[in-house]
């Protein structure tokens, strides 16, 4: 970041990446392919072997996946770029969520709140178990990842064991199924 | 959700701490199971209900599902000041992680064990999803309209991958109708 990037080039991060923010309904991922077009084809700002190494660490780091528009938006124009791509995909969708919970806590048990509970519970888990069935199809390491995916599963499920054990675990098993030539990735 | 705080509310320092060290440890993704593993499961600083509740409206709103989470429970626990340490923990520490990453990432990709361990991480984060959507599942009221659209709504994401917008539109609107018509 040794240069000051330009303005213009912070408003047009902005305005790519806030509209973007609205659509991300049910997560960030439905946003992926979108980003892809505006930031290689559209604006020329990253190739696109760029854009498939952000998406691989982005898959990589902890935390949200959409903080791979902070990498671009670092890539691009250095740590404004960054600033102004977090807060422009994270930021307008935050004032919808607080303003819902706001309302949320300013009314009692009324019926409509309710049926707004009740009712968007097998949509949510539904959209949920989606989400969850492409994960499972799309995962490297075939079957011995999906079995490594349904022992943490019951793990979950039946005990109080800490994720992050679980984490460790399955990053120990498939370094070792790998070393023994069982599993290629 | 009218502020029932509980005798063992956590402080916002203790809510920015456990919404950091989530951010920075969900490796291979998975974080919305992490929260109601910490919030509901270990801590009991909020009910089931009220973490699926919480969970159902981030799924319908726009916007990082996570990150609504934070927001949410953040806001019920500790109100405005809540929802700000909910976004600034699960936000900024991933974030300049990602930063350094990206710097890094032409060492670690050199390494091909790099990715086989990445993938024996992201599946087992695949059991915290899992896990959260059977927890939802379970908590889906027992009747058949619900039910239907429920599996309604996976078959059309999952297997048609139709837009998450519409999808969301239709069922929902149908399926909060009809609870709406049912719960007087």
């Amino acid at each position: 970041m040794s240069d000051t990037p330009h303005t213009s080039l912070l408003l047009s991060l902005l305005a790519v990446f806030a509209p973007l923010s609205l659509v991300t309904i049910g997560g960030g991922q439905s946003a992926i392919a979108d980003i892809n077009r505006q930031v290689v084809d559209v604006h020329h700002w990253i190739s696109q072997s760029q854009f498939v190494d952000a998406f691989a660490i982005s898959r990589m780091a902890p935390g949200p996946g959409s903080l791979l528009v902070t990498l671009i938006g670092w890539q691009v124009a250095g740590f404004w770029g960054a600033v102004v791509s977090t807060a422009a995909i994270f930021g307008p969708t935050t004032f919808l969520i607080y303003a819902v919970a706001h309302v949320w806590s300013r009314n009692g048990e009324a019926r409509w709140k309710r049926a707004l509970e009740t009712g968007l519970r097998p949509v949510a888990a539904g959209m949920i178990l989606a989400a969850t069935y492409v994960l499972l199809q799309a995962i490297d390491g075939g079957w011995f990842a999906r079995a490594i995916a349904f022992a943490s599963t019951a793990a979950l499920l039946l005990t109080k064991v800490n994720p992050l054990f679980l984490i460790a675990a399955g990053v120990a098993v498939f370094v070792g199924l790998h070393m023994l030539g069982v599993v290629q990735v | 959700m009218s502020k029932p705080e509980s005798p063992s509310a956590p402080s916002c320092s203790q809510l920015f701490w456990i919404f950091t060290r989530i951010g920075l440890t969900s490796f291979g993704g998975g974080l919305s199971g992490w929260l109601l593993r910490e919030f509901v499961q270990n801590r009991n600083w909020m009910t089931q209900e009220e973490f699926l509740n919480g969970l159902s409206i981030s799924q319908a709103l726009p916007g990082v599902n996570v990150k609504n989470m934070a927001v949410w429970i953040g806001y019920r626990l500790q109100g405005w000041r809540g929802a700000v340490v909910g976004f600034v923990g699960i936000i900024i520490p991933p974030a300049v992680v990602i930063v350094l990453l990206g710097t890094a990432f032409s060492s670690l990709s050199g390494y091909p064990l790099t990715h086989v361990a990445l993938t024996g991480a992201a599946a087992a984060a695949v059991g915290l999803s899992l896990s959260m959507g059977v927890t939802a599942a379970r908590a889906v009221p027992r009747n058949a309209v619900a039910l239907t659209i429920m599996a309604a709504t996976f078959i059309a994401v999952a297997i048609l991958h139709w837009p998450l917008f519409w999808v969301v539109l239709a069922a929902g609107s149908i399926s909060v109708a009809h609870a709406y018509v049912r719960g007087k």
